[in-house]
């Protein structure tokens, strides 16, 4: 992948979905979990796929339930893209997923510094809080920061190839992009990627 | 005062905890997620030795409602064990097992109720069913010892067979009652 696929937005940050797509592109048998509101539109502008798990809720769940995933299939990557307001809500489980050390697990935060579903709110990262130090300070001890298309390669090599857990923070452009919305009824998001992992014995646990 | 007449915990002789740790395996349960509470501190015990168990210790209870989530999109059963208090801190994160159709079982020692000695545990504790079955859940109490292993097998069973929340709760009457010489 070349650096020409990282965007810069107007604000001369990283423009959101050319970064979720660089993470995402030929991704293997990588799960992915989108956070509540933008990352989850973006993982499904990248390429919906049954090994995407968009949230419509859950606000603050995401991290721990890459955690429980993680746990479950320590042999398969697994990235959860989520905004910066979702990972404050849940900021807790960064000391919670630094006590269990999961090598499969990446966090990554699209920091636009806003809460973008509600109307461009601040958050708490537009006042300076730290996310990649909260989660350096917790005990996770890859956790960067990423401002360059360089250095979001290197984000996406060390998502692959590295030893976790690893947490981002991605400083973005805070534009708000064209819905792409996943299926809405999660019971269909839950099953079908159960089977992208387990097969149809997932239907008969 | 002894530090210990603070919380409520069973006598050590009850061996319900161990009956629990016993249904755990049974059911194939293979993560554990808790804030500790002393009515669960000998079944937590127990759930560390194992090997076969990952235990996760969070940082508030709701976290394990998502995890829970996690656990069973990978194929993977858990459990949360919690107080009744922190029942109080699930309830938003409920919506993500109803929404999605998944199993989440979770076993509540009860405060706030026979014998209670802190004011902070009543209002939660007094609300803990209802709040419970206001967010879907199917619960069922178990306020005697003989009790509390059928119950906690059922809530299992019906976490799941018909993928939903489910919740124990264990009464406080038979985790030890605290007179706290009053």
């Amino acid at each position: 992948m070349s650096l020409d696929a990282i965007e810069l937005g107007k604000s001369g940050r990283l423009e959101r979905r050319s970064v979720v797509r660089a993470l995402l592109a030929e991704r293997g048998d990588m799960l992915a979990i989108g956070g509540l509101g933008a990352p989850a539109w973006d993982i499904t502008a990248a390429g919906d796929s049954p090994l995407n798990l968009p949230l419509w809720g859950g606000m603050g769940g995401a991290a721990m339930m890459g955690l429980g995933l993680a746990l479950a299939q320590p042999s398969r990557r697994v990235l959860v893209i989520t905004g910066d307001g979702e990972m404050l809500m849940g900021i807790g489980s960064l000391a919670t997923i630094a006590t269990k050390q999961p090598r499969n697990l990446s966090v990554v935060v699209l920091d636009n510094e806003h809460y973008g579903e509600t109307g461009m709110q601040e958050t708490a990262t537009r006042h300076g809080v730290d996310l990649a130090g909260m989660a350096r300070a917790a005990g996770i001890t890859d956790a960067r920061r990423v401002d360059k298309p360089d250095e979001v390669l290197a984000l996406r090599d060390a998502i692959r190839g590295g030893a976790g857990p690893l947490f981002a923070q991605v400083k973005i452009d805070d534009a708000s992009l064209p819905l792409v919305l996943p299926p809405r009824e999660a019971s269909i998001l839950q099953a079908r990627m159960r089977e992208a992992i387990l097969g149809p014995a997932a239907h008969l646990q | 005062m002894q530090r210990d007449t603070l919380e409520s915990a069973p006598d050590a002789a009850a061996d319900w905890p161990d009956q629990i740790y016993d249904l755990l395996k049974q059911h194939g349960i293979r993560q554990v997620a808790l804030v500790p509470d002393a009515g669960h501190a000998r079944l937590i015990r127990r759930c560390l030795a194992d090997n076969d168990m990952q235990v996760v210790t969070l940082t508030t209870e709701e976290e394990g409602i998502a995890m829970l989530f996690g656990a069973w999109l990978g194929g993977e059963k858990g459990v949360l064990l919690m107080q009744s208090s922190g029942v109080g801190n699930c309830i938003n994160m409920l919506s993500v097992p109803i929404a999605h159709r998944t199993p989440c079982p979770m076993i509540v020692t009860m405060r706030g109720e026979f014998g209670e000695f802190n004011p902070f545990q009543v209002p939660m504790g007094n609300a803990t069913g209802a709040v419970l079955e206001a967010m879907g859940t199917l619960v069922k109490r178990a306020d005697t010892p003989a009790d509390i292993a059928p119950t906690v097998d059922a809530t299992l069973r019906l976490a799941f067979n018909t993928f939903r929340p489910t919740a124990t709760l264990i009464g406080q009457r038979v985790i030890g009652a605290k007179t706290f010489g009053k």
